[in-house]
């Protein structure tokens, strides 16, 4: 399957290589600097390039390309699949998928690639059992490692790997042993002009923290679980428990893991917490133009909402904008042409505004547009759709756990059109 | 600190000072100060010296530096032979890393890399499943053809491993010794069909991925398999999720009917998503043909729907296309949902999954309306992904971003083609479009009005009138032309301007681009052809003008066309027509999106994404007229049953299920068959499943099919239960059939009394058929094989020495598989010598030998003379070591030397052994996995008879026979001559002139010789 893997940074320097069949030239990776060439925008190269011998499927993260060589058909979303849990891998070792933490962490990069896939098709995947394999960096065992000449590979062999619980170890030992879970919410949304909502959704995970011995089996109940019917899961749950009696019952993997993700799309149950008034306009034939705008609470169900940042891309023409706000502090980077305004948070009796003109390139005619605004903004102790967590129980162990479940909305990909 | 050391190495140099340097190094950098590595050949010096030291830090430390060299892709191969001395390393952390850079490197120093095979031979035999696992793993990348012998033995001994993780890393290096050499092929397929069984889901996965790389055209294969992966599918990881669906994707199409009524085709869209079920029961049933799905095809399409919910992309993709192409239309709806979610995901995820929801939309149009709004256009979204929006919907076209305006525009255009009601609407859209100051959206949208027009021109004067305006200001030439073809098709409408237009033309033609310098031409021929009196003199001109182009194309068609218009004497005829040319009645074109032809690719693979049929996809077939037998895919009778019966006969079921464990139980008990096979019964009767993981699948398929014989003649009121499997029965009694009849050798002790087919409900066998088996019992019970009695063999002599170059002494030998009596760890060898000279040859004796280590040689005592004509046979012992090694020695006289050599044939390494059956099965069964060694052969039938076996087998190998309890099982014990190993021949014979040769053995050199060596002697006739 894939065949080959070439770790690329941003200006064009094949940094890793590494193979799992015979070794292919890195000379194939031409044909993917011809099409970023071509692409003019990171975020344009195609992700499935063809070459006469090879096909190439990359992926973009974190200012590094992943470029895998393929050489038969393979469905594509697997390699791309594969190719970000790898980058996720090296996010959960390093802290970072840098070309720097790759760079100083390259034996361990090339023990994880050499578990990952064997003869090109996945091999380990789970963290948990990656983390048995090879022990990730930490800095306090590098100095004892230097000292003592020991090393990253685990001394004592996985056992999860072997069992029909693939994603958890045996013998897991904790003296606190606690069940956090993390309900997050994010809403997407388009506002139109006259501020009605044109699409609404949720995007709902739910990240676990999990930290019990031995082998627990837990089963996490919710008050309404109807509206969870847009859902994936974590593979440790069980699926005909949860059709059967919407109970998510599941043997946990150790420590941190995303359980389930899911999306409430009808959008009478999406709610708005916020509104934006605005006043973006650009005269004809002039070289300024004014902007003004408002954000305000709505439906917020009581709670404050905070961390509020306005982030609009100006059209080109807009040399400087000349702004006051009544709140928080506002960037213009006159390059990117990207207006940023951190609010904070919302306080009802007086409202956040931003307020003042925009100059524009001389001559040049006026924007047909007005630019959209991007909202983000969180609220604690809410998850919007109103999911809320009934009870978690425990078998299997005797123990009895500490149990936390924490509730935040976020804006997710949240745009208002001016 | 390190400029001294260098000092005190030039004073003393040496040892001491090589040392030293290790020290400096491994102190001042501890950690590999990657990034640091010079290409400089003292620098591999300095690694080398690290390699060797005693300290695992030091070779620690350099291996990860060397780690660091492959990664940056430099080359690394000179330190080969330092590193490969480390892969016996007692420290993990130094093996992994040694393992990563021989599997890097062995395909470039071969030689080198072989020292390392014995580490993971003996690393394959560790307790510990793990290290099992890794040596195979790191084996079988080794890319090496010389040890392909040696990774076929470790795959099978791996595939019968106990730990499913072996097993697992087993499939994957089928892959790998695949590709490194195609020609074992069929063995390997061998061990596919035996990893197929696998119950394990560890297992599932990478099997069925070496099944699509090996033999995905072996479909029946999967037969017996089907059931147990779909119900395995959910349980299996991720990755191998994807394979297995798109592999069974493939499958269904082969052995299902279409579920898809034909008279709504392709075109079906709402009608089933509004029609309630039993409508459109009551539709099917009035048509001729009743569709009754499958029970297996359902099984397929109701295991994988929990998947959707993966939250891996690929596999919801996967599941995505697997209904796509398999389920019945009305089902198909349920994928959307979840084929948006992913929409949520990386932008190469959207990429792809926007382009298969193209595909998919183009086809059954009504499929993701409800989610419309989820296709919604970000502006922070890139415009690749914008673009495959838009291919859909939407209406951007005020973004920034021009290019994807641009595309919106030909969206609409489209949008307004296929639905006629909106074409107005659209229309006017566009022509507000046509005032925007960007001159590509204006261009694209006269582009689009242009072909939207030519669908309906008859109301849009004043449109062409409005564009006719816009000529003089946009300068996009394919605007520019596509206006003026536009108003030379419509010219009639136009009268006033068209004459104008091309007036202006005719000023700017030679700036002009080519393309819009033929659409002049065009509409001068056309005005000339309408409104002559007015555009003569102006058309002329512009012929004139094309034809001193420079492009030959527009010189051509200026020639084309004034022959054609301008009447003369030549063309009289033809220009009759030219009215009818040029103004005939266009077809308006139709606006296709470039998404429509890849429906014909497998939705969600590389084909489909690239539009190009990548290199191995596979075809997905249509569907079959009629479908294959189902019966095929009866394995699994316990899981029929559950199938079948109603929730509330869950005790019935268990019952049934003892009945039939019992049955098989019975079974065995009666058949004196092996060990392995009772095992392989019990087992089945535990796990609810028969035989799976008896020998070969033959075996296990009698065995389930007589257990359901006996089954059904003893309760014949669970027929309900057994319906498929009765059906299959008859299906392989008539498999059987033909087999019966060129077989004289078949194992009847599966019919036992209580199954005889009598006792059947329904009589499945024919007459012919019972005639045949009644025959058979005969032939078998009356012929017995006596063993005990020795079996000559004729004499083999081979030369040794020929008179030509022996100038006139000639020497032949043979083996008279004898004990030795010179040494029991030798062979002897039994000499011949003559002379063929007129004179006396003296003092023939053994001169310098020159053999292998560890061999021995007990030689012959001189002979003083030999008389002409005359010959004389003496007898040696040589001991070969258990191998087939040469030993060479001179041969001499008195007056010269002659090299000669004796290579032994790996039978005579043997000496045959008396052994009881029992005592074979308890040997036996100590030397399996590894130690084991097997091949099919195919030969007449004739040549199966007991003692042409023996016969054959006695010749090549000096080997013993042990009585056998089994007609159709024969067996052959020997020793090898030196170690006193044992050397276990089996030949058992089965179904359709195939036999299995199996040889156990410690010795597995020998043994995989001796097998090479017995197969060719078997299968001649």
């Amino acid at each position: 399957m894939i065949h080959s893997l070439f770790l690329i940074n941003c200006s064009g320097d094949i940094f890793l290589e590494k193979h799992w069949k015979s070794v292919v030239s890195q000379s194939v990776c031409d044909y993917f600097f011809e099409a970023q060439e071509k692409a003019a925008d990171v975020e344009n190269v195609p992700p499935v390039i063809s070459t006469p011998h090879h096909y190439l499927i990359s992926i973009y993260r974190d200012k590094l390309f992943f470029v895998s060589v393929i050489q038969t058909e393979v469905p594509p979303l697997f390699v791309i699949e594969f190719l970000h849990r790898v980058a996720d891998t090296f996010q959960d070792y390093f802290g970072e998928c840098s070309e720097a933490a790759i760079k100083d962490n390259v034996v361990i990069v090339y023990e994880l690639l050499e578990e990952m896939l064997d003869n090109g098709f996945p091999l380990a995947t789970e963290s948990n059992i990656l983390k048995e394999l090879i022990k990730p960096p930490t800095i306090l065992r590098s100095v004892v490692n230097s000292i003592t000449g020991s090393s990253n590979v685990g001394d004592t062999l996985p056992t999860g790997q072997l069992s029909n619980i693939p994603w958890r170890r045996a013998g897991v030992k904790y003296t606190n042993n606690e069940a956090y879970f993390d309900v997050v919410e994010e809403i997407d949304a388009i506002i139109d002009k006259s501020g009605s909502t044109v699409f609404a959704e949720i995007q709902g995970v739910i990240d676990a923290c999990i930290k019990l011995s031995g082998m627990p089996d837990l089963s996490l109940s919710f008050m309404n679980p109807r509206l969870l019917d847009d859902v994936s899961f974590h593979p440790c749950i069980r699926f005909k428990r949860w059709e059967s009696e919407r109970v998510l019952s599941f043997i946990p993997p150790d420590g941190n893991f995303r359980l389930i993700s899911y999306r409430v799309s009808s959008q009478n149950l999406v709610a708005i917490p916020v509104y934006v008034k605005h006043n973006i306009s650009f005269k004809e034939n002039s070289s300024c133009g004014r902007f003004d705008i408002t954000i305000g609470p709505k439906q917020n169900m009581g709670k404050t909402i905070e961390g509020i940042t306005v982030t609009v891309h100006m059209p080109k023409v807009v040399l400087n904008m000349n702004l006051t706000p009544t709140q928080g502090n506002y960037t213009f980077d006159p390059v990117t042409k990207v207006l940023t305004w951190d609010v904070g948070k919302i306080t009802p009796q007086k409202l956040p505004s931003l307020k003042g003109l925009v100059n524009l390139q001389s001559g040049a005619p006026k924007p047909e547009e007005n630019p959209s605004l991007n909202i983000q903004f969180k609220i604690q102790q809410l998850a919007i759709s109103g999911l809320k967590v009934n009870r978690l129980d425990m078998y299997g162990e005797k123990y009895k756990p500490f149990k936390g479940v924490k509730y935040v909305t976020k804006a997710g990909k949240f745009q208002v059109r001016t | 600190m390190s400029s001294n050391s260098f000092a005190y190495n030039e004073q003393s140099g040496g040892g001491e000072a090589t040392e030293l340097g290790q020290e400096a190094t491994s102190t001042i950098s501890p950690s590999g100060a990657f990034g640091l590595f010079s290409s400089d050949l003292k620098k591999n010096e300095d690694l080398k010296q690290m390699l060797e030291s005693n300290k695992d830090s030091a070779k620690l430390d350099a291996m990860k530096r060397i780690v660091g060299m492959i990664a940056k892709g430099k080359n690394a191969s000179e330190l080969f032979p330092a590193v490969v001395k480390n892969v016996a390393s007692k420290n993990i952390e130094i093996k992994k890393l040694v393992y990563v850079y021989l599997v890097r490197y062995a395909e470039e120093q071969q030689d080198l890399a072989l020292l390392s095979i014995s580490t993971f031979q003996r690393a394959l035999k560790d307790p510990n499943q793990l290290i099992r696992a890794s040596a195979l793993r790191v084996l079988s990348s080794i890319r090496v053809p010389i040890i392909v012998p040696i990774m076929m033995l470790a795959i099978k001994e791996a595939s019968a491993d106990l730990s499913p993780y072996v097993r697992k890393n087993a499939a994957h290096a089928i892959q790998k010794l695949y590709s490194l050499d195609p020609e074992q092929k069929e063995m390997l397929i061998e061990v596919i069909e035996k990893l197929l069984k696998d119950k394990s889901t560890l297992v599932a996965g990478s099997v069925v991925m070496a099944f699509e790389e090996v033999c995905p055209d072996r479909i029946d294969l999967i037969h017996k398999n089907y059931r147990k992966l779909c119900n395995l599918l959910v349980d299996v990881e991720e990755w191998g999720q994807v394979v297995i669906i798109h592999m069974l994707t493939r499958y269904a199409r082969t052995q299902f009917v279409s579920p898809w009524k034909e008279d709504d085709g392709l075109e079906d869209n709402e009608k089933n998503f509004y029609e309630s079920d039993d409508e459109q029961k009551e539709k099917t049933d009035k048509r001729k043909k009743t569709y009754a799905m499958d029970p297996d095809h359902r099984l397929l399409i109701r295991n994988t729907k929990p998947l959707l919910q993966s939250r891996n992309a690929a596999v919801v993709m996967a599941v995505a296309q697997l209904y796509w192409h398999i389920a019945p239309k009305s089902e198909t709806g349920i994928i959307s949902k979840s084929v948006v979610r992913l929409l949520r995901s990386n932008r190469e995820v959207q990429y792809i999954v926007l382009q298969n929801i193209a595909t998919m939309s183009i086809q059954r149009k009504g499929m993701f309306e409800p989610y419309l709004k989820s296709f919604y256009v970000r502006s922070t979204d890139p415009t690749m992904i914008k673009t495959l929006k838009c291919y859909n919907f939407l209406t951007y076209v005020k973004s920034q971003d021009k290019q994807f305006a641009a595309a919106t525009i030909q969206t609409i255009g489209r949008c307004a083609t296929n639905i006629s009601e909106v074409t107005d609407t659209c229309l006017n859209g566009l022509v507000c479009l046509l005032s925007n100051r960007d001159e590509i959206v204006v261009a694209e949208s006269v582009v689009v009005i242009k072909k939207l027009l030519q669908m309906q021109p008859a109301q849009h004067g004043e449109i062409i009138k409005h564009m006719a305006k816009l000529l003089d200001s946009i300068t996009v030439p394919v605007a520019r032309a596509s206006i003026l073809w536009l108003i030379g098709e419509n010219c009639e409408r136009v009268p006033k301007i068209a004459p104008d237009v091309l007036r202006k033309m005719a000023k700017s033609f030679t700036s002009e681009d080519d393309l819009v310098k033929l659409q002049i031409l065009n509409l001068g021929a056309k005005l000339y052809l309408t409104n002559s009196k007015q555009t003569k003199l102006l058309t002329q001109y512009i012929l004139n003008l094309g034809k001193y182009d420079q492009n030959y194309d527009i010189r051509d068609r200026t020639r084309f066309i004034r022959q054609l218009i301008v009447p003369n004497e030549k063309s009289g005829a033809l220009s009759k027509y030219a009215k009818k040319i040029f103004l005939a009645q266009k077809p308006a074109p139709l606006l296709e999106s470039p998404f429509k032809d890849r429906d014909h690719f497998q939705l969600g693979t590389l084909s489909h994404t690239l539009n190009a049929k990548a290199t191995g996809y596979l075809e997905l077939s249509n569907w079959p007229e009629v479908a294959p037998d189902p019966s095929v895919r009866n394995v699994e009778v316990i899981e029929l049953a559950k199938e079948w019966t109603p929730a509330g006969k869950a005790k019935k079921e268990n019952s049934a299920k003892k009945f039939y464990s019992e049955s098989e139980e019975e079974e065995d008990s009666s058949d004196s068959s092996s060990d392995s096979e009772s095992g392989s019964g019990s087992e089945s009767g535990e796990q609810g499943e028969s035989g799976e993981e008896g020998d070969s699948s033959e075996d296990s398929s009698e065995d389930s099919s007589s257990g359901q014989e006996s089954e059904s003649g003893k309760f014949p009121s669970k027929n309900i239960l057994w319906y498929i499997p009765q059906e299959k029965e008859k299906k392989t009694k008539q498999d059987r059939n033909p087999l019966t009849k060129d077989v004289s050798l078949l194992d009847l002790d599966d019919f036992n009394p209580v199954s005889t087919p009598v006792a059947l409900p329904t009589p499945a066998l024919s007459p012919s058929l019972i005639a045949d088996l009644e025959g058979l019992n005969l032939s078998t019970s009356s012929s017995v094989i006596s063993v005990s009695t020795p079996v000559f063999v004729p004499m083999k002599t081979h030369v040794l020495l020929h008179r030509m170059s022996g100038k006139g002494l000639a020497a032949n030998y043979y083996f008279p598989r004898q004990p030795c009596i010179f040494g029991d760890k030798m062979v002897s060898v039994q000499i011949t010598l003559n002379n063929t000279t007129d004179q006396k040859i003296e003092n023939i004796h053994i001169g310098e030998k020159k053999l292998p280590i560890g061999m021995q040689m007990h030689v012959f005592n001189p002979i003083d003379s030999l008389e002409p004509e005359g010959s004389i046979t003496v007898s040696m012992g040589i001991d070969f070591c258990d191998s087939t090694q040469t030993a060479s020695f001179q041969l001499c006289t008195k007056d010269d030397c002659f090299n000669v050599n004796i290579q032994p044939p790996v039978g005579e390494l043997l000496l045959p052994v008396a052994m009881s059956e029992k005592d074979f099965k308890k040997e036996q069964g100590k030397l399996t996995g590894m130690n084991e060694t097997s091949a099919v052969i195919i030969a007449a039938p004739q040549n199966f008879t007991p003692s042409t076996i023996l016969q054959k087998v006695v010749n090549v190998a000096n080997v013993g026979a042990v009585p056998s309890g089994q007609d159709n099982i024969q067996r052959f014990a020997a020793k090898t001559v030196h170690s006193g190993s044992l050397m276990l021949v089996t030949v058992e014979l089965k179904e359709g002139s195939t036999a299995q040769l199996i040889i156990n053995t410690e010795k597995t050199v020998i043994g995989s010789v001796l097998l090479r060596e017995l197969k060719p002697v078997l299968s001649q006739g």
